[in-house]
């Protein structure tokens, strides 16, 4: 069944959703969208780097990303620059020198479009392998953190003062981020890459209650605009990111509607609480 | 007995770039005691309270704190937005899961049971606040502490404020440190007035005036729960930083070891002033 390259992007897509959905709600939550972007451009550095360096590019991008987000964590931490002014700088820095890096490799033939904007052509069965492994690895460990690392995302102060460690929370979440970015890059390429961690735990807010149901209904989401967006890229011919991400959009447009305030978390509390109140505790 | 103390803090300071945020400060928090920490902004009272429950670590002194301590934090303010799905109740959990009867009896010692689930941000101030308390208790803490937990509220929530905060103290037998910008007014029940500028300035009980007409006439009956606290300064902070001696010398710092303070507080004259 793996033989074919559509399923193969399929299978690896929705594994990419799965874990995006949990983080991406963090993403949301702790206002990082910008954090987001500047990794995902410094995931082109990554495929550059594992050109030079001959190693398997998705490795090779988790590397770069994963050095890049301690960088940030570092430098925003001590400069005096505001971090949303040295992220615009990071981000388009890391997009351009990415771009003239990968010009440099001149000898490799490189489709720019699929690593801009996803190519579900190349995934391989080293993929998957890779997204579930990974990805498994990924979410294990947001299970183990979730509670410290919501905390310190609701107030550090609080958490820290009730004996949790938000810093660790923070830097073990930057390290899953940029892991999460690795993974996806070959499927919705390296400029959309934040909208597959937003826009789904965007769209989940409103049907959810509590950030655990949230955490999963944006997973849900994203496993559907995956799968709408990829088929819709076999389809018309278009690049599989741009195809997912406005999958995306259309269903956070949906969940904004008259239609998304009849299945949203706030009518069904309010019609389910007389029967709370009428249940045996 | 002070072996039995929550929190003892022998001649704590910190540093921070080559500057003493506050220094030399010396109290300690014992069992269901009520401390206040009072003084103008950059006093170094967040850093006090840091220094105290263990958040930060001091760059001299010594801060020693029960080994069972359990802190219920009740922080200064807390932006919740609409992107957090959260409820009362699951607020309650926040930093660890709590078994149900203390939920239950921390939702109702605040009065916001019939709350439990709302979401946070759809709560009034004066709710949200009874949260943040219901959320601190919950956790059955031995030192409950409030940064600024006043601070836009009115006076009569003030009042009410208080009155809890005494009803959970003598409920859970929990030691109190509170943060306050108010530097003249404390709360009645306070042992411990803890006034910082950088450094100590000055600690003692809280006098208590709430007897004067005058007091009464201002504030009304609900006046008992509050009481001035009369300064006793050895010093004055000048408007450029410097600092004006009871001997009349003028230093440019304010040490507690420098030989300028005197820390018989009780031999004071009274009323001396205190400038910023």
């Amino acid at each position: 069944m793996l033989d074919d390259f559509f399923t193969r992007a399929l299978v690896t897509g929705i594994g990419v959703a799965i874990v995006a959905g949990p983080l991406g709600c963090f993403i949301v939550w702790r206002r990082l969208a910008y954090f987001g972007d500047s990794l995902s451009h410094a995931a082109l550095l990554g495929v550059a780097f594992g050109v030079l360096a001959d190693i398997h590019l998705t490795l090779a991008v988790l590397v770069v990303c994963i050095g890049v987000s301690l960088f940030l964590l570092l430098l925003q931490r001590r400069s005096n620059i505001s971090s949303d002014a040295l992220l615009g700088i990071f981000s388009h820095g890391a997009l351009a020198l990415g771009l003239v890096a990968l010009a440099l490799t001149s000898w490799v033939r490189f489709d720019l479009m699929g690593l801009l904007f996803g190519d579900i052509l190349a995934v391989t069965r080293t993929d998957i392998l890779f997204t579930y492994v990974g990805g498994a690895i990924i979410l294990g460990i947001l299970i183990l953190i979730w509670r410290p690392l919501f905390a310190a995302t609701v107030n550090p102060e609080l958490a820290e003062a009730e004996g949790m460690n938000p810093m660790r929370s923070n830097v073990i979440f930057t390290l899953l981020t940029a892991s999460v970015i690795a993974l996806s890059i070959k499927i919705i390429g390296a400029v959309l890459i934040t909208a597959l961690l937003i826009i789904p735990a965007a769209t989940a807010r409103r049907f959810a209650g509590t950030p655990e149901s949230m955490a999963v209904i944006a997973s849900l989401i994203g496993l559907l605009s995956v799968t709408g967006g990829l088929y819709g890229s076999l389809q018309w011919d278009t690049p599989s990111g741009p195809s997912i991400v406005v999958a995306c959009v259309v269903l956070f447009a949906i969940s904004q509607s008259p239609l998304g305030r009849l299945l949203s978390a706030e009518r069904r509390k309010a019609s389910s609480g007389t029967a709370d109140e009428r249940a045996p505790r | 007995m002070t072996d039995n103390a929550l929190i003892r803090l022998n001649n704590v300071g910190m540093e921070r770039g080559g500057r003493w945020l506050v220094r030399g400060v010396t109290f300690d928090i014992m069992p269901a005691q009520i401390v206040t920490l009072i003084g103008p902004n950059g006093s170094g009272k967040s850093t006090t309270a840091k220094m105290a429950i263990g958040v930060s670590t001091p760059s001299e002194g010594e801060a020693k704190r029960r080994s069972d301590l359990r802190i219920g934090y009740v922080p200064q303010k807390l932006n919740i937005d609409w992107t957090f799905p959260l409820t009362v109740e699951r607020f309650i959990h926040l930093t660890g899961r709590i078994d149900k009867t203390a939920v239950e009896e921390a939702l109702a010692m605040t009065g916001v049971a019939h709350l439990r689930n709302n979401q946070i941000n759809n709560l009034s101030g004066g709710e949200f606040q009874r949260v943040l308390l219901a959320h601190a208790i919950a956790r059955r803490p031995n030192l409950l502490v409030l940064d600024e937990p006043v601070q836009g509220v009115d006076f009569n929530g003030e009042m009410e404020l208080y009155d809890l905060i005494v009803e959970i103290r003598d409920k859970l037998n929990c030691g109190v440190l509170l943060i306050s910008h108010d530097l003249h007014l404390v709360m009645a029940s306070t042992d411990l007035v803890v006034c910082l500028n950088g450094h100590v300035c000055c600690q003692g009980t809280p006098m208590v005036v709430a007897e004067s007409p005058e007091y009464h006439e201002l504030f009304g009956a609900r006046a008992t729960g509050l009481v001035r606290y009369q300064h006793q300064h050895d010093h004055t902070h000048l408007p450029d930083g410097r600092v004006l001696h009871q001997d009349g010398s003028i230093t440019d710092h304010c040490h507690p070891d420098d030989g300028h303070h005197n820390h018989d507080h009780n031999a004071q004259a009274e009323g001396k002033s205190h400038v910023g």
